[in-house]
């Protein structure tokens, strides 16, 4: 996104070199820098630390450093041909060769060595980096810039205006936005999707501002744009999972060959702390959702307890250790699509089960832990997400038991009378009115489409975990799983 | 000078007017909009008891679904149709 074309070259036609002080190097090549200026060659001479180095010598001082980004210089010294004010030729460090090529001249720098390295170019310094290319790149950033006073603490001062979550966030400079922005080909000014509550327009920079302020790392910041965009859609539905009384938020998973590739924790403790990966994609999610969509506790968003996975609940799918396809090729991906699956829920609320060795008998466990979804008499309208455990998925995977095989279980299993679920039944007022109950019909307790399986954690352990849903079905909200794109 | 970008959107908040008070509800018709919730009907049952003894016509409506935002043609119809409107949240 950087372009270069903006600055103008000392020289049209000539050499350049390009040096500093402050690299051993460049006082190595001093003496061949005067030999290329006997005549009435043009050399430019541009030193990016000193106006005043190398001495003797007509120096450019390269101060904003726009000369050498414009060059895209990455080590001192280098010595550059220019035909037509364009790079033609260059030799980075000093290497006997490399010089006499470039320059066209035999037998420079007698009494040097033939090579040696040179030092990394200022404009490759963290911060200076990221400030060239903001400045240089034709897509400016357009946030507002808040300017703090010189007493006062950044991450104070995001807490002062109400854009964290309750934790510190990491202050949204613009040279960490702009490294941020780095982890992407889109345009700081592309419109990723209009998000509700606000229905604000959301653009690749405010993901980004908000990604830096979660932690995230650049190479993160593709799985984020694509779940802000997932989330804006109606099937999501991301408005009702802010404002309801309920505790549900948005569960995150991720498929595919970026878990690996950004360093997700898909093994023990995978659902838990400790994982920079998982922890800030999901927080840089809900920062979005609260900044930019405007959904805030005790604003839209009326949770009367919530969960503590509204700060933050994203993982991947251990797919290598699975007995199963993943949960994005039951979706309808490729295995080497990389996906995110939005699902409204909370959570874990574990499943014990240390003695089952049988499917049969560990699918039972399962649906006796799973019709406590929401409550044990409501039924016709639940979905959940069951993270099956290592030890737990060997014993399905050692009886060729599919996950359509264990779904089919469990839905036959809690597949309940009326009478047992209706209202009043068991002297609990809870339960289904009796429209629904009337007669001698027995009901599902998963909506179609509502219960779905992801395989993770540590190898040792047999616990499973259930992610209870909100109300499963197109009236509220359905798992969406969109393909993350660079 | 440390400078941080607004992670918000940057929309400035906009205080609208509230509309003007009716003089009379019996000059016009009162929406009574149930969202769907369980029991909402038991309120809105109420209130239509109370508007029809002071002689205000009311006419019905409703929310597909409680969890989603009123769809816009409701939202018009009930612009078209009434000159008030009274939403039951409560479950």
């Amino acid at each position: 996104m950087s372009d270069q074309s903006t600055t103008s070259l000392p020289v049209t036609d000539g050499l350049l070199a390009v040096v500093k002080d402050d690299c051993e190097t460049c006082h190595t090549v001093v003496p061949v820098l005067a030999e290329l200026t006997v005549g009435d060659r043009p050399l430019a001479v541009v030193s990016q630390d000193r106006a005043d180095f190398p001495p003797g010598f007509e120096v450019l001082h390269d101060r904003e450093l726009d000369i050498s980004w414009r060059l895209q210089t990455e080590t001192t010294p280098t010595i550059y041909r220019i035909e037509n004010g364009e790079v033609v030729d260059e030799e980075p460090g000093w290497l006997r060769s490399g010089w006499e090529r470039v320059t066209r001249t035999p037998g420079l720098g007698a009494g040097l060595p033939d090579q040696r390295p040179g030092c990394g170019s200022d404009t490759m310094l963290p911060e200076v980096y990221e400030r060239l290319m903001q400045r240089h790149s034709p897509h400016r950033i357009s946030s507002r810039r808040v300017e703090l006073g010189s007493s006062e603490d950044p991450v104070e001062a995001a807490f002062a205006r109400g854009w964290t979550d309750g934790l510190p966030v990491t202050p949204p400079t613009e040279e960490r936005v702009a490294r941020m922005l780095g982890g992407t080909s889109r345009a700081p000014g592309e419109v990723v999707c209009v998000l509700p509550p606000d229905l604000a327009e959301c653009t690749v920079e405010k993901v980004a501002i908000n990604a830096v302020m979660a932690g995230c790392l650049p190479e993160y910041l593709p799985v984020v744009l694509a779940a802000v965009k997932a989330a804006a859609t109606s099937r999501f539905n991301i408005h009702g999972i802010s404002a309801t009384t309920y505790f549900t938020g948005p569960v995150m998973v991720v498929n595919g060959p970026i878990r690996r590739r950004i360093g997700m924790n898909s093994g023990i403790n995978a659902l838990g702390q400790g994982n920079r990966a998982n922890l800030t994609i999901g927080r840089a999610f809900n920062l979005v959702v609260r900044n930019v969509g405007g959904s805030r506790p005790g604003g839209v968003d009326r949770a009367a307890l919530g969960s503590p996975g509204k700060l933050s609940f994203c993982f991947p799918e251990d797919e290598e250790g699975s007995p199963w396809e993943s949960l994005s090729v039951e979706r309808g991906f490729s295995p080497d699509d990389s996906t995110v699956t939005l699902f409204a829920g909370h959570g874990p609320i574990e499943i014990i089960d240390q003695k089952s060795r049988t499917p049969g008998s560990l699918a039972r466990t399962f649906a006796l832990q799973l019709r406590m979804v929401g409550h044990p008499k409501l039924v016709g309208m639940a979905d959940a997400i069951v993270v099956v455990s290592p030890e737990h998925a060997r014993v399905f995977r050692e009886a060729g038991w599919s996950k359509t095989r264990l779904r089919q279980e469990i839905q036959s299993l809690l597949t309940l009378p009326g009478a047992e679920v209706a209202a009043g039944s068991d002297g609990v007022a809870e339960g289904m009115p009796p429209r629904v109950t009337a007669g001698s019909k027995s009901i599902p307790k998963f909506v179609p489409e509502g219960l779905w399986f992801v395989h993770a954690g540590g190898d040792a352990g047999m616990f499973s975990a259930i992610i209870s849903g909100w109300i499963g079905g197109a009236a509220s909200s359905q798992m969406t799983t969109v393909a993350i794109n660079s | 000078m440390t400078a941080l970008l607004d992670p918000t959107n940057e929309r400035t908040v906009q205080e609208r007017q509230l509309s003007p008070r009716l003089p009379d509800l019996r000059e016009g018709t009162v929406a009574l909009l149930d969202i769907s919730k369980p029991r909402g009907d038991v309120f809105i049952k109420r209130l239509e008891e109370l508007f029809s003894r002071r002689g205000v016509s009311v006419k019905h409506y409703r929310k597909p679904t409680f969890s989603k935002p009123a769809p816009l043609d409701l939202r018009q119809q009930i612009a078209a149709e009434c000159t008030a409107v009274v939403e039951a949240l409560a479950d």
